[in-house]
């Protein structure tokens, strides 16, 4: 043991491609998962404000554009094919590559053994290949982009028999098998992050941290794990039979008799589209919940930092977090109430899906309880917080006419799904990430980010979020449907387009404003404020113990003793209103 | 690093560490060094990758479940050597057995015997099942021909391609056995092999019932 020791201090002599490319070290493999989702999600965000631009002036002539993209472009107007490959690439990078990618693989990688007390994974090699796994998986959706025929047509949740048959349309045969591949590489890539995940969690907490004295961030990075390991493998397995149904000539998912392009398809015979869609969103609703869990934890722990208070009933935060994680894998029949599917388990489906509702609302009553009578210290990472509630309650509350299938009739494929999905699953897991990003920076890089630019980051992207998708509810409630290429094309939306202008115009200021994030990010790697202190928030966490950045190995000499769990701030008659993790139990403190 | 993995994976194999002040433990608990945790980093690593597989198998069993009641599913006839193969699998999940009782014993040489044969055992599976493949093929029966014929042919070949992925862990455990790395107080590669042995044993038996499903 005492020589491990040894070995430990005479070990950091790893030449810069060992120590900062092929590492296996978890702190760098988190900033690489994290600046490779941000690559992704500045592809990602430039296709969306493509989309918008064809949605706001659907048929106005640009002569730039079709330079630059003449395929695209042709004749100056967007052609509808490639609109559509802009929803797909669109959908698909930002679920997978940017949100799965940042908050499971980034921060996950970065916090799990720091917050646990761990020096690495348990995995360490492991981990480094999940990267790796990623980053081709990366390149090979990206690549999709420029190869014949261009990006697939079918949306990111890949509907057959649509996605089953090559011949379907411009973008569905090399593109499509791009993309089936890229799920496959990130699902494995997933299944490699989250073993280690579940893992280290479980067997290399330090002394003294019993699972109830785990950062709620930590356990809803245990929880998402889980949820990424049960739901994952159906997804590959769908993929996979999918894959055969286009290559291999079988007919999984292709019905007998169809007819595309006004051809017959005679060498087809006998499946089912529908089991797609069940294989997929038995999948699909965990996974918007491998997105906004590690968000919630992250969230809960930030405000709790910042309001100096402990988080509002811990329990119930574990055990809501729990709860909807079993729920999720009982709800996916609420994507496909107008699928065919029987009445009565849509029915069924309903009572579900508004079920989550309970725990969700618990959460958000906890955290309304944290807030609540705190003196909040108004920094960037706490405005961030503050703003995930917000979002999260809503985006989540339109889930609820969603969830009723009988309103869901009249609502599903509208505007009104894309305003609801984009605030619950994606603009409020992507504002607790920024909020984790300005909070872990001076940890990670042992620079801080640029204080004032975080605030009117904020505040431009936090008024931008709401001006581009609350509109979306009321487009929606008009009629205007989900994937639509030219909303003037039909005189009942006429009368709408300009909130599509107004739309699009805040989404541009939105996307710019990220501009200002981007810049202030990789600004601050290399010239942000030095960090003298160790813990500039007077955290309580094991992370905030060690220095900035933390060295190999993450602790000196002995892995630390947690005492505590990890909320005791304002804990009456202390000189100091936190008290770290690692501090003994003195009379009076809670267990 | 290395050195630190290494030590962890000895835990609770070896000698219990010795206590130092501060903890080196891990696994949490109320402050007693080790040991909170029931199983292995390793054990419980195996497991997760398994409950992966097996939710991979259960996606496609659900697949076939559903598609077996559209009016547009046909029967094919099952090749014969699958039964043959079955048994093949099965013994060598025995052979496994002893081998591990072998070490237990501290019959080293035997454990080494054994754990050779079942891989041999399961590449005579894999030949088997490709056989098994050119049999149905002889009889007409491709990939695209009914929906059971293509069922037929992605469950057995996934299957195959992780049986694979077991005869590499085999192999890589008979290479430490052979250069004496396992011994009768520390074998823990030779028992995870063993259950994903098993697990991929029990896995095909699963799905032979399921294709007999019918």
């Amino acid at each position: 043991m005492h020589e491990t020791h040894t070995a430990e201090h005479a070990h950091p002599q790893l030449g810069f491609w060992r120590k900062y490319v092929f590492s296996t070290d978890h702190k760098i493999i988190g900033i690489q998962y994290m600046i490779t989702a941000m690559a992704m999600a500045v592809v990602g965000g430039t296709l969306s404000m493509l989309m918008r631009y064809q949605l706001a002036w659907p048929s106005m002539l640009s002569p730039t554009m079709a330079k630059i993209m003449p395929d695209a472009f042709a004749g100056g107007v967007m052609k509808p094919e490639y609109y559509i490959s802009l929803v797909t690439m669109h959908g698909t990078i930002m679920v997978f590559f940017l949100f799965t990618a940042v908050l499971t693989g980034g921060f996950g990688n970065f916090l799990i053994p720091l917050q646990v007390g761990a020096r690495d994974m348990a995995f360490p090699f492991l981990n480094a290949l999940s990267y790796w796994v990623f980053l081709l998986s990366c390149i090979v959706i990206f690549s999709a982009l420029f190869v014949e025929g261009g990006a697939p047509l079918g949306g990111w949740t890949a509907y057959a028999p649509l996605n089953a048959i090559p011949a379907a349309g411009p973008g569905q045969g090399t593109g499509m098998t791009l993309w089936i591949t890229a799920i496959a590489l990130f699902s494995v890539s997933g299944l490699m992050g989250g073993l280690n995940y579940i893992t280290t969690i479980l067997t290399l907490r330090t002394k003294g941290m019993s699972m109830m004295r785990l950062p709620l961030t930590q356990w809803s990075l245990l929880v998402t794990s889980v949820l990424g390991l049960l739901a994952f493998p159906v997804l590959l397995a769908a993929g996979i039979l999918l894959l055969f149904d286009r290559v291999g000539g079988t007919s999984f998912f292709v019905p007998a008799g169809i007819i595309m392009n006004q051809v017959p398809l005679t060498d087809h015979s006998g499946g089912h589209p529908l089991l797609w869609q069940h294989l997929f969103w038995f999948f699909g609703h965990p996974e918007v919940y491998i997105v906004i869990l590690p968000a919630m934890g992250m969230a809960s722990d930030i405000l709790s930092t910042f309001c100096r208070k402990p988080i509002f009933s811990y329990r119930m935060m574990v055990y809501s977090m729990v709860a909807i994680a079993a729920l999720s894998f009982i709800v996916w029949g609420h994507h496909m109430f107008v699928s065919g599917m029987n009445p009565f388990l849509g029915s069924v489906f309903t009572l579900t899906t508004l079920l989550i509702a309970v725990p969700s609302a618990i959460k958000t009553f906890n955290w309304i309880g944290t807030v609540w009578g705190a003196r909040i210290r108004f920094t960037v990472p706490a405005l961030f917080a503050i703003a995930f509630v917000s979002l999260f309650v809503s985006g989540g509350i339109s889930g609820i006419f969603l969830g009723t299938s009988a309103a869901d009739i009249q609502l599903q494929d509208t505007y009104f799904v894309v305003a609801h999905f984009h605030l619950v699953m994606a603009i409020a897991p992507l504002f607790a990430a920024f909020g984790g990003v300005y909070y872990w920076f001076p940890k990670i890089f042992g620079r801080s980010m640029n204080m004032t630019l975080g605030k009117i980051h904020f505040w431009v992207s936090f008024i931008g979020v709401y001006s581009v998708f609350f509109p979306m509810h009321i487009l929606g409630i008009g009629g205007q449907m989900r994937r639509i290429y030219d909303p003037t094309q039909y005189d009942f939306l006429k009368p709408q387009q300009p909130l599509n202008e107004f739309i699009t115009v805040a989404a541009f200021i939105l996307g710019a404003a990220q501009l200002i994030f981007l810049f202030n990010f990789y600004w601050s790697i290399f010239l942000g404020k030095r960090m003298t202190e160790r813990n500039p928030w007077h955290a309580t966490t094991l992370e905030w113990t060690v220095p900035s950045p933390p060295g190999h190995g993450n602790f000196g000499d002995e892995l630390p003793t947690v005492h505590r769990w990890p909320f005791d701030y304002s804990v009456p008659g202390e000189k100091e209103d936190f008290i770290p993790q690692t501090v003994p139990a003195t009379v009076g403190a809670k267990p | 690093m290395p050195v630190i993995t290494q030590e962890k994976r000895t835990r609770g194999i070896s000698p219990p560490p010795p206590v130092l002040p501060g903890g080196d433990g891990g696994d949490g608990g109320a402050g007693d060094l080790g040991g909170s945790f029931p199983i292995s980093k390793g054990q419980l690593g195996l497991w997760i990758l398994l409950t992966a597989i097996i939710m991979l198998f259960a996606g496609l069993s659900s697949a076939y479940i559903v598609l077996r009641g559209l009016p547009t599913w046909q029967n094919i006839a099952l090749p014969s050597l699958l039964w043959p193969n079955t048994a093949v699998l099965i013994l060598s999940s025995f052979t496994f057995e002893l081998s591990k009782g072998a070490v237990r014993k501290n019959q080293l040489q035997a454990m080494k015997a054994w754990l050779a044969l079942s891989g041999m055992l399961g590449l005579i599976f894999i030949a088997g099942q490709l056989a098994a493949w050119r049999q149905l093929v002889h009889a007409g029966v491709y990939l695209p021909s009914t929906l059971q014929s293509s069922f037929f042919y992605v469950l057995t070949g996934l299957h195959g391609l992780h049986l694979l992925g077991g005869i590499a862990g085999l192999s890589f455990v008979l290479f430490k056995a052979l250069r004496n790395r396992l011994t009768v107080s520390n074998h823990e590669p030779l028992k995870l092999c063993a259950t994903y042995w098993h697990v991929m044993d029990a896995l095909w038996v699963y799905l032979v019932l399921l294709l007999l499903l019918s």
